[in-house]
């Protein structure tokens, strides 16, 4: 019994490698330690990822595709697939039932639930949800999007982006799934035509523009024939792109998580029988955002009370930080009220905390949402009455409009709810913070999960504590009788900021006052802010302490900002440590559509400290300066900055670079 | 300072089940730990350590014993306990034999695999355990690829796939009424390679039944069973003796060995990572039975 595949196509990959992937088997010849070595000293990552589409769109044989190709069935399981496709009256493998699952789903030929599939390469573990695509298991869905950094959405080449289509899209950007892939199947049943697949992914663009996503990717396959799941197609040299399986080893992920407001909700205390361990207490807890180090100050919520880091513990020993998803203990400097349902976050940076929000909801139960029964939130380690859920709206998956004549909510129903609760919970909204921002509905009565929910950006009722705003919020901006557009055209250039962040001899000013130089002298208002420049001005009044360095970052950002409207490149040079410093100056500049550039000048600290131009390093060693960065004090990286500069390069190759940039956003023109 | 705070795949998988544990152990009254002195259960015990340590463990640890376990299984269990100073709980399925709570099957295809699901069900009311940390994976076989991490079970300890509760984000619903409990598998969306790479970076001990070794051996249906009081030889089954090693630790008379030269941890990571059968169906025969096998025992309660 063969599998399917073009009369050309030799099925390529032996033992070793495919055309693309590169799959975990130890070629002939390798022995144990070197097999061992290999698997161990590259450690991979982990890839989620959910597929949708019904068995029409041929998700199970895509699935099988991948699994088959990249060598993950082994031959006890090929066996049961042939069996099963003779019974079945085929005459090829059908590979769709390497991933057929319980008894009434095989009697049936449908899937009722969500599945989860293993497979590896050299670059990543995977793991699939497979979720089935009819209208009625949007709850499954919800289920397997629910974790995944990426979704596959199915289309049928013949059939077009049809409702079902549309549902999966916005199921996916509903639960914030950073990256999906549009995979265009069954191309070989319209002849591997390059006007249908363009056609298509017009379509799905239309659609998607009025979600939020921020990543699609269109691959044309078949994934019966296998052109682009695993190797790459012959039989469409229109096809640019990499095959499946290459994106899904290389699309990056890292940057998904949020690294900036660090959240800690406790799951519990550790607290040893003091026979054992004298007067050992530590908050048990997995990282839901941000990099916690020992010595952050930080705030207990919901009480409020403020502490430090004492440690940060785990089974191996303590650790100088600890960021998502990382499972550690927390001890803190004061003996304070915190608990399971707590959450501990940095004094600058919190969360909202309110016992009332909106948020979509997807309803689960085939019970329908009803104001008799008593529901539960339960929400990060806390688990709270629900008070009212008030229906705002439903919405239509495929034409989403709203529906705001509805009284209840029933099975695999998307609505927009007003939800109060009986007391408050500390939450950020869900695309800022996946944990944070999700929620589900318990009922009290049969412990059932009703309902998935998702917490919207939006402002909330019944805050207790104001998060930090601006102090003058009377203040009216003053307008102008000059629009940007005005004047960028009567200047003839308009204006950004780039901010040069890094360790304090890394380099920043020197490279950030020749990109000053070469802008000037090519006619582009540019000026230099630096650090130490506006502390003897400006920022004269602030010290070097966290709160200090905060509100220097904040001064700097809104002089840098006024500079960029004015239609100069402002050049910021500032040691600038915490990320959510920065984050505030870029969101500065978003919310005036202005451009904003990080650019991260990464110098290793022993290169810093050698160079030491103001001799801070040397006295920071010497125990006469307190808290430098890089020695006493923190510094946060960037997470995905504009550019790096990775002081491998000299001085000029640094400018070019910070030009290519600033031409390639279309700010300023390189001369050729 | 790393430039990008990583985890690797392995302990992005060990952070959420140490997740899962505590979770579970804030959520519910009585937990126990299920083990068996195979490697998921060890994997298992050592995640516990993460989670709760320098604590005790806040649950005791439960062995379901059929009286026909390997003596090196056994050897293994009790020592690995004593090390670790926590409480071993031994229940029993020649006590259940001998209560008349099961009847042992005859016959040289006699197994008491399957008695093993009223002892623990009974182990389970007799000590008011709600909550019962297993080591299986999704991995493993077809009708686990749909198992959550937290499987609920009736008041007859049975396991209805259409009425599982849908399990969102690392949110876990603990409820449960009096009389239920629940399954948990914290380490279910680990692979087989996973437990093997993951034993060998925190250099676990493991039974040696695991390692190459020599063993007087016969076969039947294509496996290689040991010769042991436990099992009947057929008329035409000629014992040998042959180097192998086990994949999994189950009972002497219906868990296979598999022909291997593999000596350490590291040559075990390397053969797994070759391998071109699964685990189950090259070394339990249970499975092997019906197509719908372990979706029938897993209704009826089992593990």
């Amino acid at each position: 019994m063969s599998v399917p595949s073009h009369p050309t196509d030799v099925v390529s990959n032996g033992n070793g490698k495919s055309a693309e992937g590169e799959v975990i088997a130890v070629p002939l010849g390798e022995s144990a330690q070197e097999a061992f070595r290999r698997l161990t000293e590259r450690p991979a990552d982990l890839l989620r990822f959910a597929t949708a589409g019904s068995v029409d769109d041929g998700k199970s044989t895509l699935i099988g595709r991948l699994l088959y190709d990249s060598k993950q069935v082994l031959s006890d399981q090929l066996a049961h697939v042939e069996q099963a496709s003779e019974r079945m009256g085929h005459d090829f493998l059908d590979l769709s039932l390497l991933t057929d699952g319980l008894r009434a789903e095989r009697e049936q030929g449908i899937t009722i639930d969500v599945a989860y599939r293993y497979f590896a390469t050299a670059q990543r573990r995977f793991i699939i949800a497979d979720t089935p695509g009819h209208e009625q298991y949007t709850r499954n869905m919800v289920t397997g999007a629910s974790t995944a950094d990426l979704a596959i959405v199915l289309i049928d080449a013949r059939k077009g982006v049809i409702s079902q289509s549309k549902r999966h899209a916005f199921i996916s950007s509903l639960l914030g799934i950073p990256h999906v892939v549009v995979c265009v199947n069954k191309m070989d049943l319209v002849d591997f035509d390059e006007g249908t697949f363009e056609k298509i992914v017009e379509e799905f663009d239309d659609f998607a523009a009025r979600l939020e996503m921020p990543d699609v990717t269109f691959i044309p396959i078949s994934a019966l024939l296998g052109d682009n799941v695993v190797d790459r197609s012959d039989s469409m040299p229109w096809y640019q792109g990499p095959p499946l399986l290459y994106h899904l080893e290389h699309v990056h992920i890292a940057s998904d998580r949020n690294l900036i407001d660090v959240r800690f909700p406790v799951q519990s205390v550790i607290r040893p029988p003091s026979s054992s361990v004298a007067d050992y207490r530590a908050y048990a807890g997995q990282v839901a955002g941000g990099v916690m180090r020992p010595g952050d100050d930080v705030v207990v919520l919901p009480s409020g009370r403020r502490t430090t880091i004492a440690a940060i513990d785990t089974f191996e020993g303590e650790v100088q930080e600890a960021f998502p998803p990382m499972s550690v203990a927390l001890r803190l400097t004061d003996d304070v009220d915190a608990g399971r349902g707590s959450m501990i976050v940095r004094t600058h940076n919190q969360p909202t905390v309110a016992n009332g929000f909106e948020c979509l909801l997807c309803w689960m139960s085939e019970q329908p949402l009803s104001p008799r029964r008593r529901y539960l939130v339960k929400h990060t380690t806390r688990t709270v009455m629900v008070g009212s859920v008030d229906v705002r709206y439903r919405i239509d998956v495929e034409s989403l409009r709203r529906d705001e004549d509805v009284q209840t909510l029933e099975l695999n129903d998307l609505a927009r709810v007003q939800l109060q609760l009986s007391a408050p919970i500390a939450f950020d909204s869900y695309r800022r913070n996946r944990v944070t921002g999700s929620l589900i509905i318990i009922d009290e009565a049969t412990n059932e999960t009703v309902a998935a929910g998702v917490i919207l950006d939006t402002e909330v009722e019944g805050v207790l504590e104001e998060p930090k705003t601006e102090r003058s919020p009377n203040v009216k901006w003053q307008g102008s009788r000059m629009t940007r557009a005005r004047r960028r055209e009567a200047l003839g250039h308009g204006g950004a900021t780039l901010w040069f962040t890094g360790l304090p001899g890394a380099g920043k000013s020197t490279v950030a006052a020749a990109v000053e130089e070469r802008l000037v002298e090519a006619g582009q208002p540019a000026f230099l802010l630096d650090g130490d420049n506006l502390r003897h001005g400006l920022n004269g009044d602030l010290g070097f302490d966290e709160d200090a360095r905060s509100e220097n970052v904040r001064r700097t950002a809104h002089v840098a900002r006024l500079l960029a409207e004015s239609g100069t490149i402002a050049l910021v040079s500032l040691v600038s440590p915490y990320a959510a410093d920065r984050a505030s100056a870029a969101a500065l500049h978003a919310a005036e559509e202005l451009s904003f550039l990080e650019i991260y000048v990464n110098a290793p600290l022993e290169l810093c400290e050698e160079r030491d131009p103001k001799g801070l390093y040397a006295r920071a060693r010497a125990g006469e300066l307190a808290g430098l960065t890089g020695v006493g004090a923190p510094y946060e990286s960037p997470v995905n900055p504009d550019l790096v500069l990775c002081s491998d390069e000299t001085v000029e190759q640094e400018v070019e670079r910070v030009m290519e940039l600033l031409a390639a956003r279309g700010l300023v023109k390189l001369e050729s | 300072m790393p430039a990008t705070y990583h985890l690797t795949h392995l302990r992005t998988l060990e952070s959420e089940a140490i997740h899962a544990m505590r979770e579970v152990v804030a959520e519910f009254e009585r937990p126990v730990l299920l083990f068996s002195g195979g490697k998921d259960s060890i994997v298992l015990l050592r995640l516990a350590e993460k989670a709760f340590r320098p604590a005790p463990l806040p649950f005791p640890i439960m062995h379901v014993d059929t009286g026909h376990n390997f003596p090196e299984a056994i050897e293994y269990r009790d020592r690995r306990v004593r090390e670790l100073g926590e409480r071993l709980i031994v229940a029993s399925v020649e006590d259940s034999i001998r209560e008349g709570r099961v009847v042992e099957q005859t016959g040289p295809r006699a197994s008491r695999n399957g008695l093993q699901t009223v002892t623990l069900l009974d182990a389970i009311a007799e000590h008011g355990f709600d909550a019962a940390f297993g080591g299986a994976r999704r991995d493993e076989e077809r009708a686990r690829a749909k198992e959550r991490i937290l499987s609920f079970r009736d008041e007859f300890g049975q396991w209805e796939p259409q009425r599982q509760r849908p399990e969102l984000w690392a949110l876990y619903n603990g409820r449960i009424r009096k009389g239920e409990h629940a399954r948990v598998f914290p380490i279910s969306n680990w692979t087989e390679l996973d437990v093997w790479q993951y034993i060998a970076e925190e250099d676990l001990e493991v039974p040696s039944i695991y390692f190459a070794h020599d063993r007087e051996v016969f076969e039947r249906d294509g496996m290689l069973y040991a010769v042991s009081p436990f099992i009947e030889l057929m008329a035409d089954e000629k014992p040998y003796t042959s180097t192998v090693r086990y994949r999994t630790v189950g009972d002497m008379s219906c868990t296979g060995a598999v022909e291997s030269s593999a000596a350490t941890l590291a040559e075990v990571v390397a053969e797994i990572a070759a391998t071109e059968v699964t685990e189950r169906g090259q070394t339990r025969a249970d499975d092997k039975v019906t197509e719908a096998a372990m979706e029938d025992r897993k209704r009826q309660g089992y593990f």
